[in-house]
């Protein structure tokens, strides 16, 4: 009788702490600690290039986090992501590499100085609302990158500056599969910190800002303070993305931060769902494996048409803005409502209600 | 002074373009509340068939600009209906990504067809310079700078005095209250549409002149946000002031600052001008904050 894959059913919660439990049944705890282990395995089970792939993922995970508790769940536009994930690489990059300080020390420095750069910029947010916002933080990524790009003397200019992967001793995280488990650690941590986050007063004083800012403020809640908060602390993730991005790609330059990786970041949260922490997950690993995916087809299409190959870039770029718009059209809420949708139908299966 | 002159008056040409294309934001903005970051590969679009018109098919120039100025309302039309008509409910932040995405999909179609490299338009403008006192203006200049401004100043007659003008300004003024008067809001969403897209391509077609055209010209779509958002994102006559500011503004900087920095700066310094000027107006120059209630 004791079936693994039965749903939770029903709502019988009697007490507050079991409303804002984490999980709500064993059963649920028993399961995420399995995708848990299932991710600690995979390693062992995949060549360099897929481990390499979920490398990826895994950071753009924690930077889409990131994003997602400042647009999504305090309603905060910010199209300047990438240039916050610059700044989280170059601040990795002159630590390590300029002042030989260790990987360790540089990885929260690194965060807490995107943190304050995030911060500053937030500030204009107390003023400003929507669209204009939005602009601001796009002023803040153009100026952020025309800082980093004419300060050669710190930055080395357009031409960049090369990083070592971290170690501990003598060991170093030079294979694929042990960055992987670095990356993927930090990534659990930000899982439970964004988790917890929304079960504490500020998280909860975020989500009032979202859903109507004045009454936020009328009920006691000091806009000022929990704007600025919340672009720190989502600047802060971003910043830790960036120095793992930076420490994994071992090199940073100026172009790799481009107005491109904030789209691309906002189409991580829009794609995974806005104000959730699954979709942020779900939604980066799309749109990270979208490109890879794509390659695929057009390697299939490439059989039979063989100049196709030089238009694969703008095939990209094609596909990339159809699956936005469609996602938007047709599944406002991204993939976690997808995946919710999925579990609400087996919770009843096999009746239709 | 010779040099402060000749900047100020590139300045003025490339800040009437920069108030055409603004006024392309303003439109959709004030019909929709939606910011069209499509808006630059508008811009590329018309530029491109305009000129494919021109060198491949060998028509006459005016009969090419007409073309194109419908195939550009037809599009218009097109994305309206497609993209953004079902998303008329949606929050801020998915309206501007489907704009986003909606860029993304037109680039990547303009440069499936059209490819990466720069092409020249055929020589339409005389090219010996015009002398003003010692400031000298090539002619492409010179009539952009006429044709916006006969433009401008149609769109603001047209926006007073028109049936379909004050229908506009009534839609943006307050949806319902419109729609309760008998207005047709969806058919006021589609001309906006169509007028944006159009004076997307007039502005793509002058710039095309001047330029030439290549993939990076969409790049106009990011250099006139400042713009729009220094005269305010509801305000035609901001977006015409605005483009002027900025552009003489960016004219001056790259002018006399972006040789002591080492260039650069001319491309960002719209971004500066705009975060300092909305620390203290925030909704721009023109700009009308709305009132909140709880």
């Amino acid at each position: 009788m004791k079936n693994p894959f039965v749903m939770e059913c029903g709502n019988y919660k009697t007490k507050y702490e079991k409303d804002m439990a984490i999980f709500s049944i064993k059963r649920v705890k028993i399961r995420m600690l399995g995708l848990a282990i299932l991710a600690f395995l995979f390693p062992l089970l995949a060549d360099n290039y897929v481990i390499g792939l979920a490398t990826l993922c895994a950071i753009a995970s924690i930077g889409a986090i990131g994003l997602n508790i400042l647009t999504g769940f305090t309603g905060q536009i910010s199209i300047g992501v990438g240039a916050f994930l610059g700044v989280g690489g170059y601040t990795s990059a002159i630590l390590t590499s300029t002042l030989g300080l260790s990987f360790w020390v540089a990885l929260p420095v690194a965060g807490l100085i995107t943190a304050s750069v995030g911060a500053l910029f937030g500030i204009p947010s107390l003023r400003l609302k929507g669209l204009y916002l939005a602009i601001a933080t796009l002023a803040a990524q153009f100026i952020i990158l025309f800082i980093i790009s004419r300060w050669t003397g710190l930055t080395g200019g357009t031409s960049g500056m090369v990083l070592q992967r971290p170690s501990i001793g003598s060991f170093s995280f030079m294979s694929a599969s042990s960055y992987y488990y670095l990356c993927l650690i930090i990534l659990l941590f930000t899982i439970v910190y964004a988790l917890n986050l929304f079960r504490s007063r500020t998280g909860r004083a975020f989500l009032a800002v979202r859903d109507r800012d004045v009454a936020a403020e009328i009920m006691g809640i000091n806009l000022f303070t929990y704007k600025v908060l919340s672009f720190a602390i989502s600047s802060f993730f971003v910043g830790i993305a960036g120095a793992l991005l930076a420490h994994y790609t071992m090199i940073v330059s100026p172009e790799l931060y481009s107005i491109t990786v904030s789209i691309q970041y906002l189409a991580m949260i829009l794609v995974g769902g806005l104000g959730s922490i699954l979709g942020s997950i779900l939604g980066a690993i799309f749109i990270t494996l979208l490109p890879v995916g794509l390659g695929f087809v057009m390697d299939y299409i490439a059989v039979y048409m063989p100049d196709m190959q030089n238009t694969l870039a703008a095939f990209h770029e094609l596909a990339f803005g159809a699956v936005i718009i469609l996602f938007l059209i047709f599944e406002p809420d991204g993939l976690a409502h997808i995946w919710s949708n999925i579990k609400h139908y087996f919770k009843v299966w096999p009746f239709s209600y | 002074m010779t040099f402060f002159m000749q900047m100020l008056v590139s300045g003025i040409v490339v800040g009437s373009i920069y108030a055409l294309v603004a006024l392309g934001f303003v439109l959709i903005y004030k019909a929709s509340d939606a910011l069209n970051l499509a808006n630059g590969e508008f811009v590329l679009i018309g530029s491109y068939i305009c000129l494919t018109l021109v060198t491949a098919l060998k028509l006459p120039f005016l009969v090419a600009l007409a073309v194109t100025l419908g195939v550009c309302g037809v599009l218009g039309l097109l994305v309206e209906r497609v993209v953004l008509r079902p998303l008329l409910n949606a929050p801020t932040i998915s309206v501007i990504m489907a704009t986003i995405g909606l860029g993304n999909l037109l680039a990547g179609l303009v440069h499936m067809v059209w490819g990466h490299q720069t092409r020249v338009y055929p020589n339409l403008f005389p090219n010996t310079p015009v002398t003003f006192g010692e400031v000298l203006i090539t002619p492409v200049y010179l009539w952009s700078f006429i044709i916006v401004m006969a433009l401008l100043l149609a769109f603001t007659i047209f926006f007073k005095f028109s049936k379909m003008g004050v229908a506009m300004r009534a839609v943006a003024d307050d949806l319902q209250a419109a729609a309760s008067m008998g207005i047709n809001v969806k058919r006021v969403f589609a001309i906006t549409w169509a007028i944006a897209c159009i004076v997307a391509a007039v502005g793509g077609v002058l710039l095309g002149n001047i330029n030439g055209v290549n993939a990076t010209m969409s790049v106009i779509g990011l250099t006139v946000l400042p713009v729009v958002i220094l005269g305010g994102l509801d305000s035609i006559p901001g977006a015409i002031v605005g483009g002027f500011i900025i552009g003489i503004l960016q004219s001056m900087a790259g002018g006399y600052i972006d040789p002591l920095v080492g260039g650069g700066l001319k491309e960002v310094f719209p971004f500066i001008v705009v975060i300092l000027i909305l620390m203290i107006k925030p909704y721009g120059l023109f700009g009308r904050g709305g009132m909140e209630r709880v």
